[in-house]
């Protein structure tokens, strides 16, 4: 019995590893959990990008949530994510607001006159220091807001239809169910 | 960065670095040529210049930033790392020093925004006590193992020496 007790140490950290590269093959190790979630959204004020000279708020767009997607035209990744917006954007029901991330105005719009342009209204951080308030640390994300400026769900990486209709419909619905 | 997803894997580096290539090609080159006359100033200069009043802002700056963990290449700590989010970071970093914060509100207002994570070390809370004392644990089971062995090891050799004569065999133990 003692005899085998080496073998059983060797099968523990067998079974020990293999776990690891199971693990990492069903997560991103580069993603890291938002912890604002079901917390209030930062106070942010930015202009929009096709009018700089207007501004939106966080106080101008409560009473009806939206999904702030995180997109800038140096993205590759948000050129991934880009047709599944296109697509489902409209159908989401929610308005998706774009949040163009670190980027020349000029780029950005070029860059949605080519892919075309899924978002009911763009807002552009330029800086990007209201960024760090959302816990932005690439493009694309996506944040869930709720009717009350709560953020109810976030997402890292881009949206395709799988995370639709996993994770993000069932996330709407469970702010319709709320507030009907 | 091992793992195995790879659609957004080069969410930021990439980009980052390309999009002034596309911006400003001609400056680039110009920037090339003399980045090659000038390696060392160049290196120098890579992090940007912050307007410190004195040293001690300048330590302090630098003993916070490797605290500090950029989230975009997640082995690097923000005084390290060129990322474009390690940039903006460190600025936030100095400007909130100006603003007479103290280590601890500006290390609170980042884990606010990208939780622990940021934190170059773990903190030492109740979900990271396994974290902190696991190996100690280990090592203590391994220990007493050792010291059971030996014990057991003792105690056969202390029988045989009471009894040279009888050669027997013993049990596998003594094998490995």
């Amino acid at each position: 019995m003692s005899r085998l007790l080496p073998l059983f140490g060797f099968m523990l950290l067998v079974g020990l590893f293999g776990f690891g590269i199971w693990w990492n093959t069903q997560h991103d190790q580069n993603e890291v959990p938002s912890p604002l979630i079901n917390k209030p959204a930062p106070a942010f004020v930015l202009p929009k990008l096709d009018d700089p000279t207007q501004t939106v708020s966080k106080a101008s767009l409560l009473g009806k949530p939206y999904l702030l997607n995180v997109f800038a035209s140096w993205c590759i990744a948000c050129g991934e994510e880009h047709p599944t917006l296109m697509a489902e954007g409209s159908q989401l029901g929610v308005l998706l607001l774009g949040y163009d991330y670190k980027d020349a105005p000029d780029d950005a719009k070029n860059w949605l006159r080519e892919h075309g342009n899924p978002y009911g209204m763009v807002i552009a951080d330029r800086p990007g220091r209201t960024a760090i308030d959302f816990g932005v640390y690439g493009a694309p994300e996506s944040f869930l807001i709720d009717a009350k400026g709560v953020i109810r769900y976030k997402h890292i990486g881009p949206i395709t239809p799988e995370v639709i209709s996993k994770e993000l419909k069932p996330a709407i619905a469970a702010l319709r169910k709320e507030s009907p | 960065m091992l793992s195995g997803r790879s659609a957004p894997r080069a969410r930021f580096s990439l980009a980052t670095v390309a999009s002034p290539f596309r911006a400003q090609g001609a400056l680039l080159r110009f920037l090339l040529v003399a980045l090659l006359a000038f390696t060392g100033v160049a290196h120098s200069q890579a992090i940007q210049p912050l307007p410190f009043k004195n040293h001690a802002e300048k330590v302090r700056f630098q003993h916070l930033t490797r605290q500090l963990r950029c989230l975009v290449c997640q082995n690097e700590t923000i005084a390290d790392s060129n990322a474009e989010l390690a940039r903006d970071l460190r600025l936030d970093v100095f400007q909130q020093m100006q603003q007479g914060r103290s280590d601890k509100q500006i290390k609170q207002y980042l884990v606010a925004r990208y939780s622990d994570f940021v934190l170059y070390d773990p903190p030492l809370q109740a979900d990271t006590l396994l974290l902190w004392f696991g190996p100690l644990l280990i090592l203590l089971a391994g220990g007493a193992v050792v010291v059971m062995a030996i014990r057991k090891r003792s105690r056969d050799a202390g029988i045989t020496a009471q009894a040279p004569a009888v050669q027997t065999p013993t049990d596998n133990e003594d094998d490995w």
